[in-house]
């Protein structure tokens, strides 16, 4: 793609430039509360960890540990009280930045109005490090080309993130062979490590923002032997992967392989239900609607999320283009894998194992990729 | 603004061409009518029912775009039933352009399969404003019936006023048809071109430009110089709903005016 890419920049001009520890999360959910976020963190809700919004750090999943494969997601007991002591949720964070469905305009009689955007204060926390990643993906999509979407922009500027370095990977994760993880390195306004025995966060300041909400909280200078815990951390979580992929040439060699046999193969196991790219935190893909008011005066036009499993996607003049199962599966994984770099100089997957979790029949990509490679 | 967002443009005249096909010029409610390329095309809004990627066909000053559109679904059905002084949304021009200049000193082929003659329209306006400067100029037309034929009277005046050999070719011929029956590839034996110093315009259905652009560069003309306008599903026309993807263009952006030598590796992909 031409044209600038002008991502969102992160700097740190605030007083706070050394990493410090907290004991409690409390006074961090309260300061970005009063600094007038509201704060959307892990929960538990029907048998997953959800984001919802908390008022306090009580609601975080404490002592909750997940336990995810192919196809299978279940929430554990952990032995230990980590309150982050599990890997990537059903939910990413790209609702927030790319919410299922927008309202673009409104057009009655001659004049076109534009909807003015939400772009609501809200403080994530726990966001992954693979999670940054889609967002950095996300913003070459709709900030890094010749129409930069100036909703998606407030949307994403608006949004005050609290990545969490992950300690305990999932079965499905495989962020280290993306390069994306597990340890959050940019794209964040703080970073929290949670160490264990005694139990501490250590925070990290991302931004000038981020570092007015450390000073706003109680918290101690970080030692040498806490940034040394966090360290290992990080260090043992990267050595704990669920999965691997050798993706080393992979934008030759999987357009490439258009005539694989394993593409019969995995059709014959995709339902193209599309929840692989309902979860991916990367896909981006929408369509449109319209709507006219019961007076038939005010038409309605609206963004939504769609996906490339669908049979109406690819139609031209009456017929889709990529009619079989064979042909929507391969376009997905060649996309994510191969030909995202061509369009948006990156790669579409960025590891969270997200899609390997949440295929009810268990389609795992890096089996399909090293099947194919 | 936003990149979806459209600006009102009112249809200025309307123009039925046959009997599923009308002909627009849109002028801007209020503000400018962006210059274009040939091959450039714009997405028209519906009020209510949808929008689609239209090509431009033409210039009309001052300041309006000429479309010419087919009833095939609900929005080109919609927008071929405006009448004079309705508003429509538009936004663009975009993708990208066929190079004209770039076939200076050189024989031209234009081919065009049925609707693909619109856009390729703004080609010929090109080509023969500036006549002098192009060898012998080919224009190979293939229609579904006689009564189809978009621009019977523009193809009379270009091939009279504009030194044009013009061939019409049909699938499906009327008792009055006098004329070749057949596939557009047919008519390539019955214009006269030096292939090593050509170039081609390419616009129709996926199969006629395979077969069209395959026959060329089997004759001679260089594959960079065979270039073809691309149709996949488009939703945003600005590289944001994925869905015209052909492999990795995304047409909206790379396309729709692509050169064989880029196109004929995925165009050979079934399903891409
Ligand atoms: C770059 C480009 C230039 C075009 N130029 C012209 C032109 O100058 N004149 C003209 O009449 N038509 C042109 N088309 C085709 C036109 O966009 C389709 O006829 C139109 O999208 C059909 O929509 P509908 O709602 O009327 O039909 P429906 O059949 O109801 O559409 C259903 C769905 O299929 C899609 N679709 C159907 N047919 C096509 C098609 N042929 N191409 C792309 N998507 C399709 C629609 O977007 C929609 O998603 C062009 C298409 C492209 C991509
Ligand atoms: S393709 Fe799968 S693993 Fe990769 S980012 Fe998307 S959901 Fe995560
Ligand atoms: S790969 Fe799995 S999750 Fe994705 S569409 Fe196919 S069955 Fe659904
Ligand atoms: S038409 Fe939407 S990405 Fe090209």
């Amino acid at each position: 793609m031409e044209g600038d890419i002008s991502p969102i920049v992160w700097s740190v001009r605030g007083t706070v430039e050394m990493d410090v520890v907290v004991w409690s999360l409390e006074p961090l959910v309260a300061a970005l509360r009063s600094a007038g976020y509201s704060v959307v963190g892990p929960t538990v809700k029907d048998g997953a960890v959800r984001l919802a919004e908390i008022s306090s750090a009580a609601e975080l999943p404490a002592g909750t540990g997940d336990a995810q494969e192919p196809g299978h997601y279940r929430l554990t007991e952990r032995d230990d009280d980590l309150v982050f002591g599990f890997a990537a949720s059903p939910d990413s964070a790209k609702r927030f930045t790319q919410p299922p469905r927008q309202t673009l305009f409104r057009m009655r009689d001659r004049e076109i109005e534009e909807v003015e955007p939400e772009a609501p204060r809200v403080a994530l926390l726990g966001v992954r490090a693979c999670d940054l990643a889609a967002m950095a993906v996300q913003d070459r999509v709709f900030l890094g080309g010749r129409h930069p979407d100036p909703a998606y922009r407030r949307r994403r500027e608006a949004l005050f993130l609290v990545a969490v370095n992950c300690a305990v990977p999932g079965g499905t994760c495989f962020c280290v062979s993306m390069g994306t993880g597990p340890k959050a390195t940019a794209g964040f306004d703080l970073a929290l490590t949670e160490l264990a025995a005694p139990h501490r966060f250590l925070i990290e300041t991302g931004s000038e923002r981020g570092a007015e909400i450390v000073t706003a909280i109680p918290h101690q200078a970080a030692t040498g032997d806490d940034v040394a815990a966090a360290e290992e951390v990080s260090r043992t979580a990267a050595g704990r992967m669920g999965r691997t992929v050798d993706t080393a040439g992979v934008q030759e060699w999987l357009p490439a392989a258009h005539d694989h046999p394993r593409w019969d193969d995995v059709a014959s196991r995709c339902l193209a239900c599309t929840n692989c790219t309902m979860v991916c935190p990367t896909c981006f893909c929408s369509t449109v609607e319209d709507v006219t008011d019961l007076s038939g005066e005010v038409a309605e036009r609206s963004e939504r999320w769609d996906s490339c499993f669908t049979l109406d996607f690819s139609e031209v003049g009456g017929a889709p283009v990529r009619g079989s199962q064979r042909g929507r599966y391969r376009q997905w994984l060649t996309h994510k894998f191969a030909t995202w770099f061509d369009q948006f100089g990156t790669s579409g997957c960025v590891g969270c194992g997200r899609c390997i979790t949440w295929c009810p029949t268990g389609i795992d990509v890096t089996e399909e990729l090293s099947c194919i490679r | 603004m936003h990149p979806m967002t459209p600006a009102p443009y009112r249809v200025r005249s309307r123009r039925p061409d046959r009997a599923d096909t009308v002909t627009l010029t849109l002028e801007p409610l209020g503000g400018p009518c962006p210059p274009f390329l040939p091959g450039q095309f714009t997405m028209i809004y519906a009020r209510g029912v949808g929008e689609i990627p239209v090509s431009i066909s033409g210039r009309a000053r001052p300041g309006a775009y000429v479309h010419t559109i087919r009833a095939v679904g609900a929005v080109s059905r919609a927008l071929c039933r405006t009448r004079r002084g309705d508003v429509v949304g538009v936004r663009g021009p975009y993708g990208t352009a066929w190079d004209v200049s770039a076939a200076a000193g050189l024989d031209v082929v234009v081919a065009a399969g049925g609707l693909g003659l619109a856009p390729l329209r703004t080609v010929i306006g090109e080509l023969i404003a500036h006549r002098s400067r192009y060898g012998r100029i080919g224009l190979i037309v293939g229609t579904r019936t006689p009564l189809t034929l978009l621009y019977p009277r523009e193809l009379a005046r270009w091939r009279d006023a504009h030194d044009i050999d013009v061939q019409v070719i049909v699938d499906h011929p009327d008792q009055a048809w006098k004329g070749p029956v057949g596939l557009v590839t047919r008519l390539l034996d019955r214009i006269v071109f030096e292939p090593r110093r050509s170039a081609a315009f390419v616009c129709g259905p996926d199969v006629m430009m395979r077969a069209v652009a395959a026959d060329l560069v089997r004759r001679g003309v260089p594959a960079g110089r065979v270039v073809l306008s691309l149709e996949r599903n488009m939703k945003c026309g600005v590289g944001r709903c994925g869905h015209c993807q052909l492999g990795p263009l995304l047409l909206c952006l790379d396309g729709p005016v692509v050169s064989y030598e880029r196109a004929a590796g995925l165009l050979a992909v079934k399903e891409l």
